[in-house]
């Protein structure tokens, strides 16, 4: 059996089949945890390819796990159930721009970096930009439904895509949506199939909108002498008259270790900094950040410090970007999550998460996107400590419930792949459950589609980091 | 898992990584070859699994004998992972698994312990090779085509340079007397069989900008050519025979040519145990070792001529990577008089060279190269600059694999600076 479907593969990829156990080994991972082992990888170069493979592993019955750079967080591309590999991150040959329609038409694997550079060679912009832009493929930000810090003003990948070409489970072409912003023809199965994170189709070219790139941008420094007041300052400012681009947060801890790390002279007692960047014509923006200045007195927030040159600019940005490196520390894992709050409740799931690190004895860091509600607790693990990973189990699962208690979502931007599927019926409800899965049920009805993903299995009812 | 290979290979830095994926674009290899198991990621979790006993250490070799050793994934990695001490874990795990046939065992022993550790020989065949190249036999050979059916000889034959005749170790004036900057030289071996040209401009270069040069008898080969083939005890003797013979003088800096080299000086502390007295010595040595171009930089060197070139820079992996010095080979280069500076795409991408890789793997290599050849010949340089004789023969060769040769060429940037300056071979 194995010997024919290999020669089945074969005959589709030739040489790009990989069955070798080293190869096998490094498409078993991602940026989550765990690791699986599958049968046969594929580097699919087209939608022929990628449709005669999904009609072979529909008539054999194999799993497929469509997967891009494999950046992802969540677990998206994992190959739970042994099966196929389809990797296209090798698939990037196709990027074309049409300026006067403001679209950018993309195969798979196109790094969004490459999308970012090519808009803005015409003055345009894709908006959406996970920080891992200059690794990770556009197939594997709609699959996710990618965020990234511009969320705040700009929203997410959802918002950017008019149209798919997708390949259905039983290996048929369709076309979602199309060239224009305005379609109400029929279902808006584009917007379904991004961030269904391979399950239900498997997206072999996506039609991206465009919009006009910001002229400059202005950032500021907030200073905060305690959390109530920062995660106060959050929604004043967005309620001040004044959309920033980009709001980033850090607690004391993440600004201690960035300034242990590189010595930018950032106050070490400040309970967190506030990173504001505002974007458009250059004249109007000192004026908005003095908007901003204004709302903020009012709740008595004074250290408002605004970079006066882009190399200060630059400077402010430089903190965020090293806050990874700064809170790793050799021999332990970080484990990043991003459980999303409303605006409102961001004060209660620092003061949470704080509680969890008394309560756990663990050693997290806040930082994120503030403006949207989505942090980034992270934590370091010694994940060869069975007693401490059981521990970070715990404290995930608590900041889990708590942030549905507030009315929040497991994920913001990562997805829920392996990692959060034992919490999503806990999010969406029984009759949630049942509707999500009707659909899963009638457009992939083998399950063959990225099995193992978002609905939880029998038995998966805890959060775990490490499969052996 | 298995107790001792969790010992051997460095398990304990593989979790330092978390997958991100940030190394593939610097990854020379990844991109060559397009496969994960050719990534950085990809080998660090292959040492993982086969640590942890879920694959065999054979599956482990190709994508770890297939790693330059660049180490550009550790600039760019955001969690620090130490991926070259990993790498040669697995590289001497590798080595010990393997059953060796006798020639093989032949040439490492012949190399490895023989060769490049005594100057004798390494004389010899710097003579040999000066004789083969002013006696025009070299000429014939490229000529006549004699190389054809072996065609990576071919290439690298017509890649070799001009060797000029190395010169004997002078005995050093009274040691500890003290003047100017006092520089120890370190000639290296290669470098010295290959390039000794470029040592002397190098030496007359800091002479003659207020430095007092030594190149002290007693030195010997660094070891990284032994610590990339996973011979570590050899790498330890060496270091400890470097480390020893440098005490014996009261230099300020420690100085040398090739970056490949200074690169394991600088890493000589990590062949010794924290605590021990010879990582203290090895520290000691280590806080002097310096590149040429740091020792250039800082002086105020003295430009005589114009050099009206467009040029591009091509860096040694490991002076940037793990030496972590990226500004002053530009530094200088920008200040020298009519040079038109070009940056070269994607420049700190590895050549393909990486230290004897072009000849164990000729084909790879050559991928790599033709990824590197396809940004010069968009650039189009006249002088493409180097720091390290890797490099050099492997960007000459590039040059001539392009049929370029009458249109480029390729200098050390001690020949640069010294044509810039007037400075001559003594």
């Amino acid at each position: 059996m194995k010997e024919k479907i290999i020669e089945k593969l074969t005959e589709i990829v030739g040489e790009r089949l990989l069955i070798d156990v080293d190869d096998r080994v490094s498409y078993g991972y991602d940026a989550s945890f765990g690791q699986y082992m599958p049968d046969y990888v594929v580097q699919v170069m087209s939608t022929e390819e990628v449709q005669k493979i999904v009609q072979l592993a529909n008539a054999y019955e194999i799993p497929i796990y469509p997967r891009g750079a494999s950046t992802s967080l969540s677990g998206g591309p994992l190959p739970v159930h042994a099966g196929i590999v389809m990797d296209f991150s090798q698939w990037n040959q196709y990027l074309e721009i049409f300026p006067d329609d403001l679209l950018i038409k993309a195969s798979p694997g196109v790094k969004t970096g490459d999308i970012h550079q090519l808009a803005e060679k015409y003055n345009l912009m894709y908006a959406p930009d996970p920080s891992s832009s200059s690794i990770c493929t556009i197939g594997g930000n709609l699959a996710e439904n990618a965020g990234g810090p511009r969320g705040v003003k700009y929203g997410v990948t959802k918002d950017y895509v008019l149209g798919l070409e997708v390949v259905t489970a039983e290996g048929e072409v369709i076309r979602t949506g199309g060239n224009t912003v305005k379609n109400v023809t029929g279902y808006d199965l584009t917007k379904l199939l991004i961030g269904s994170e391979g399950t239900l189709g498997i997206i072999t070219e996506a039609t991206l909108r465009l919009i006009p790139k910001p002229m400059d941008t202005k950032t500021a420094m907030i200073i905060f002498e305690d959390l109530y007041t920062a995660g106060k300052s959050i929604s004043k400012i967005l309620t001040s008259g004044v959309r920033p681009s980009k709001m980033e947060i850090l607690d004391q801890n993440a600004i201690n270790k960035v300034e242990d790390y590189a010595g930018l002279d950032l106050p070490r007692t400040a309970a967190a900094i506030l990173l504001v960047e505002v974007d458009g014509d250059t004249d109007v923006l000192m004026k908005e950040l003095h908007v901003i200045q204004q709302a903020l007195l009012e709740i008595g927030v004074e250290n408002v410090q605004i970079a006066k040159t882009k190399e200060e600019e630059a400077r402010l940005w430089q903190v965020r970007k090293l806050v990874s490196p700064a809170i790793v520390q050799s021999g332990y894992t970080k484990i990043s999550e991003d459980a999303t709050v409303p605006l409102s409740k961001i004060p209660d799931m620092f003061r949470k998460i704080d509680e969890m690190k008394k309560k756990y004895n663990l050693n997290i860091v806040v930082f994120g996107h503030a403006g949207d509600g989505n942090l980034h607790p992270t934590i370091n693990t010694n994940m060869r400590d069975a007693d401490e990973v059981t521990r970070v189990e715990d404290a995930v699962e608590e900041i889990f419930h708590y942030a549905i208690e507030l009315g929040g979502t497991l994920s913001g931007e990562h997805g829920i792949g392996t990692m959060k599927k034992p919490f999503f019926p806990k999010e969406v409800g029984e009759a949630g459950m049942v509707f999500q899965k009707a659909i899963k049920q009638a457009l992939d009805p083998k399950n063959i589609l990225n099995p193992g993903k978002i609905f939880p299995e029998a038995g998966e009812k805890r959060l775990v980091l490490k499969n052996d | 898992m298995t107790e001792q290979l969790i010992e051997k290979l460095d398990y304990q830095a593989t979790f330092d990584c978390v997958q991100c994926g940030y190394c593939l674009p610097a990854c020379p290899t990844y991109l060559a070859f397009k496969k994960e198991k050719h990534s950085p990621r990809g080998r660090i979790n292959l040492v993982q699994m086969a640590a942890e006993g879920k694959i065999d250490i054979e599956d482990m070799r190709e994508g770890i004998d297939l790693c330059l050793g660049c180490r550009a994934c550790e600039t760019v990695c955001p969690t620090n992972v130490r991926y070259g001490d990993i790498l040669m874990s697995a590289v001497e795990v590798l080595k010990d698994n393997k059953k060796m046939g006798l020639f093989e065992k032949g040439v490492r022993t012949a190399a490895f312990k023989v060769v490049l550790k005594n100057k004798q020989i390494l004389r010899l065949v710097n003579r040999s090779l000066y004789a083969y190249q002013v006696t025009g036999v070299k000429r014939v050979v490229n000529r006549r085509n004699l190389l054809k059916p072996m065609e990576k000889y071919r290439d690298l034959n017509k890649a070799m340079p001009e060797v000029q005749l190395s010169k004997r170790l002078k005995n050093p004036p009274n040691p500890f007397r003290k003047s100017a900057i006092q520089v120890g030289f370190f000639q290296g071996c290669i470098m010295d069989v290959f390039f000794s040209r470029i040592n002397d401009l190098a030496v007359n270069i800091l002479n003659g900008h207020g430095m007092e040069v030594t190149n002290i008898p007693s030195q010997t080969c660094c070891g990284a050519l032994q610590h990339h083939a996973g011979e570590h005890n050899q790498t330890v003797e060496l270091a400890k025979k470097n480390i020893a013979a440098y005490e014996g003088y009261d230099f300020d800096y420690i100085v040398n040519t090739i970056g490949g080299c200074g690169a394991t000086l600088k890493e000589y502390p990590k062949l010794f145990q924290e605590g021990t007295e010879w990582h203290e010595r090895a520290l000691k040595f280590t806080a002097k070792v310096r590149d040429i171009s740091e020792l250039m930089a800082m002086a105020d060197l003295d430009f005589q001529y114009e050099i009206p070139k467009n040029a591009v820079f091509q860096p040694s992996c490991h002076l940037e990577n793990v030496q972590q010095v990226f500004e002053d080979p530009l530094k200088i280069i920008k200040r020298i008089p009519g040079l038109n500076y070009m940056e070269l795409k994607d420049k700190a991408l590895c050549c393909g060279s990486a230290g004897i890789y072009n000849i164990l793997h000729f084909e790879e290599s050559m991928q790599i190269l033709d990824m590197k050849m396809k940004n010069v010949k968009t650039a189009r340089p006249e002088l493409i600059i180097t720091s390290n004789p890797g490099c050099h023969i492997q960007m000459q060769l590039g040059v001539e694999r392009e049929g370029l040769s009458n249109v480029i060429s390729v200098k050390h940037i001690v020949e640069v600076v010294a044509e810039a300056c007037g400075i001559q071979t003594t």
